[in-house]
């Protein structure tokens, strides 16, 4: 069952069980027997669950476009770098300290100049 | 919703809950339902007015009973229990209830009936106080319905009294 299927399934489910309820009420009520209504809802929660719960051909008519293999070996996944968290802290210090270094000595150098 | 599993439990869960929605909405409708229940009973002989050995009190009576409880069966009625006690005040308890007659009704059709009876259960006071005594007899009935509360009501018939000597 694919995903649209599977939301189909789920309303249709619901919409018949309180279709079944409506119709049991009212005709129980209107009969003034229990019995029928209480008939009445069982045959549509059997209904209900014969409609949803196997997996009929309706519920599969979106179904998933994987891409083929093929298509898949000819782009090759990129290779995640493997990278540890604290190495990845300590480049990022490393790129902070040059900054400031940077800095200071354009500021060394602009004193020099006056 | 991805599995048979996952949706049978889904339906049979949601079907569960609605099953309680409909008994709540059936135990509801009880409520629209007007009762007008009637009942008449006459004392048709004193067979019997004795002190017992242990002393006492014991009557035994024979009843004319009749009662139309058509109107507390409605489609969500399983069956009406009727009982007749006599009520009376004694000096040391001011409600005394003796039970004498009881019956099940089970459907709308044996609601409204009218039946000569002796009591069926022994009408006997604690002492001896029944001589020349007013008495109540009242029609109490419990509904049972088959979703929802029990309920149960009742007519008082005042009127009657008891020989002021034993026979």
């Amino acid at each position: 069952m694919d995903w649209q299927g599977q939301k189909l399934a789920e309303q249709l489910m619901q919409i018949l069980l309180l279709i079944a309820v409506v119709v049991a009420f009212v005709v129980g009520y209107t009969t003034a027997s229990f019995r029928t209504m209480m008939l009445i809802y069982a045959g549509g929660v059997v209904l209900t669950s014969l409609i949803t719960v196997p997996n009929w051909p309706l519920f599969n008519r979106h179904p998933l476009k994987w891409l083929d293999p093929s298509e898949a070996e000819k782009h090759p996944k990129p290779q995640a770098v493997v990278v540890s968290s604290k190495k990845k802290f300590s480049k990022k210090l490393v790129s902070v300290l040059k900054i400031i270094v940077s800095l200071i000595s354009l500021n060394q150098m602009t004193t020099f100049c006056y | 919703m991805h599995t048979f599993g996952y949706r049978a439990n889904a339906l049979l869960t949601f079907a569960v809950t609605a099953l309680a929605f409909i008994c709540a909405i059936a135990s509801f409708s009880d409520k629209f339902s007007n009762q007008n229940p009637s009942a008449e009973i006459q004392i048709l002989n004193i067979n019997r007015f004795q002190k017992k050995s242990h002393g006492n009190d014991e009557v035994s009576l024979t009843l004319d009973i009749a009662a139309d409880l058509q109107s507390l069966f409605t489609w969500n009625t399983k069956q009406v229990f009727v009982f007749i006690a006599a009520e009376y005040e004694t000096p040391k308890n001011a409600l005394n209830q003796v039970s004498l007659w009881d019956a099940i009704i089970p459907t709308k059709e044996h609601a409204k009936f009218r039946i000569q009876t002796s009591n069926k259960y022994r009408f006997i006071d604690q002492g001896h106080n029944l001589r020349g005594k007013d008495f109540n007899l009242t029609l109490h009935w419990h509904v049972m319905p088959k979703t929802g509360k029990m309920f149960a009501d009742k007519i008082v018939m005042s009127g009657y009294s008891l020989p002021d000597a034993y026979r």
